[in-house]
């Protein structure tokens, strides 16, 4: 069945960035992004910095490179912006490769990829120590608005199921001998994802039914204790703090 | 005092079609009872109106003595413990463990209590190991089981199941009656399986129509070909309804 979906980007363990509660590591990783995203662009060594000390928290996770260079691909559509910035730029060119490229663009497309890149590793890093629902749940503790946290809560849970009953209507085509081949084929796909649509639908109103029928008065109960010491917050701030640091002598 | 006890329900659709015309039945405490009825007879309408998800265009509903009315819907859900048909409309939460605790929680049961409310439930239709993993891993009678579950942690007066053998293979199926069979609390159980009424429950109910045609025995309204033919109710090929156990409960 869904098996196989999950974990794709979790991986379990019991390392101490394992531990620190949901909410500290979130708030952490938003810190480290800001700070990143604040440093001027011509410090070259201080995303050096950054980077080692993204490398040093993906060791005590004990994720390995090769776990975080696979998720990586995610970025592949802004390398590619990325790479074309200094080709279509305006302005001052200078020659590389024997390409004449724009030096402003050079510079923007540096700079979109080192903070990008260093963002990116911070999220995987995120993601492969904490279970998704713990993320919802440290976001709820962060006051992100419960309805939002309960609507993610659920894409969770039915993910899977709505996948499955899409796989089951691809197989009733196909079985009737209907395979997508070119774009007059397009309106059959438009109805299934209508049908699709109506399905989850009437599902979500059973779904709130069962969750009437057992209670449920507009708000999840909490039922995990998600509070965080003080150590753990420090322990989590050491990551945007150096980070921090690292900036202000950037900027001196 | 009676787990259940409806009287006089009629209810319409907002769009006009009735379909409950007066139904009237009671349920004693710890009877194990079978609503029969062939598709479209209004078990499920009934059935909403049994926790307040339908209000009665005419007639009460009373459970444990508490009617069914808005400002008690806390009190009447709590004791009225609701399994769908589809276990996925049912595990909603992440792991079973969240999902098992949801209700009590709603309750106000926290901390270590929960755990232990979640636990002993689990303990009851067999899935304990299972506390940790998300639903979507399990099978699909498994998913019914801790359905069952998430309402026994509300220790409701009355279990009211929704055609529990459907989809079940026959080993999964003989699993719940044996799990149904162990639990000391009232059960509504409402199905087309007639065979998997016979062997839980010692009265059934036939709905037809929007209304009660039949009270008995369940043998004995089993046994009841014309009874059967007149609501579209019929025995699999080939089942005979087989001698009575000696001495046991059906």
């Amino acid at each position: 069945m869904g098996a196989g979906h999950r974990h794709q980007l979790y991986r379990p363990g019991t390392t101490p960035v394992h531990r620190l509660p949901a909410q500290c590591k979130l708030l952490a990783v938003f810190a480290f992004a800001i700070v990143v995203v604040a440093t001027p662009r011509e410090a070259f060594w201080a995303f050096g910095l950054y980077a080692v000390m993204l490398a040093a928290t993906a060791a005590a996770a004990r994720v390995p490179f090769s776990f975080v260079a696979r998720r990586m691909v995610i970025e592949i559509p802004f390398v590619l912006f990325a790479v074309f910035i200094p080709i279509i730029g305006l302005g001052e060119r200078v020659t590389v490769l024997g390409l004449s490229l724009s030096a402003e663009a050079l510079w923007a497309a540096w700079n979109i990829l080192a903070k990008a890149t260093l963002g990116v590793i911070a999220s995987i890093l995120l993601a492969a120590t904490t279970e998704p629902r713990m993320i919802l749940l440290g976001a709820q503790r962060l006051r992100l608005p419960s309805l939002l946290v309960q609507i993610a809560m659920f894409m969770l849970r039915y993910m899977d199921v709505i996948m499955d009953e899409m796989r089951r209507m691809r197989v009733a085509r196909e079985s009737r001998g209907f395979e997508a081949r070119n774009l007059r084929h397009i309106p059959v796909i438009a109805r299934s994802a209508g049908a699709l649509f109506i399905r989850s639908y009437e599902r979500g109103e059973r779904v709130h039914l069962a969750m009437l029928s057992r209670g449920y008065s507009g708000s999840m109960p909490i039922v995990h204790d998600m509070s965080a010491s003080a150590r753990q917050w420090l322990t989590a701030g050491a990551l945007p703090l150096t980070a921090l640091a690292v900036m202000g002598m950037s900027l001196l | 005092m009676k787990s259940l006890e409806v009287s006089q329900l009629a209810y319409a659709y907002p769009d006009g079609t009735q379909a409950l015309f007066g139904v009237d039945l009671s349920i004693g405490r710890g009877e194990r009872v079978a609503l029969l009825g062939p598709n479209g007879a209004g078990k499920t309408t009934l059935v909403m109106h049994l926790n307040g998800i339908l209000t009665p265009g005419h007639g009460t509903v009373h459970v444990a003595g508490v009617p069914v009315v808005r400002d008690r819907l806390k009190e009447v859900r709590q004791r009225v413990g609701l399994v769908f048909q589809d276990p996925d409309d049912q595990l909603f939460m992440p792991t079973v463990r969240d999902d098992v605790a949801f209700g009590p929680a709603n309750m106000g049961v926290r901390g270590e209590e929960l755990e232990r409310v979640v636990k002993e439930a689990l303990d009851r239709v067999g899935m304990l190991e299972a506390i940790d993993r998300p639903p979507h891993h399990l099978s699909f009678g498994q998913r019914r089981r801790v359905a069952v579950a998430t309402v026994l942690a509300m220790e409701p007066e009355i279990l009211v199941l929704d055609e529990p053998s459907s989809n079940l293979d026959p080993a999964a199926r003989r699993e719940l009656a044996e799990i149904l069979r162990s639990l000391e609390v009232t059960v509504l159980m409402v199905t087309h399986d007639l065979p998997y009424a016979l062997e839980l429950c010692e009265r059934s109910l036939i709905l037809s129509g929007g209304v009660i045609a039949a009270d008995g025995p369940t043998r004995e309204l089993l046994a009841d070909d014309g009874l059967l033919a007149a609501h579209r109710l019929e025995l699999p090929y080939g089942f005979a309804i087989p001698a009575p156990p000696a001495g046991g409960r059906g």
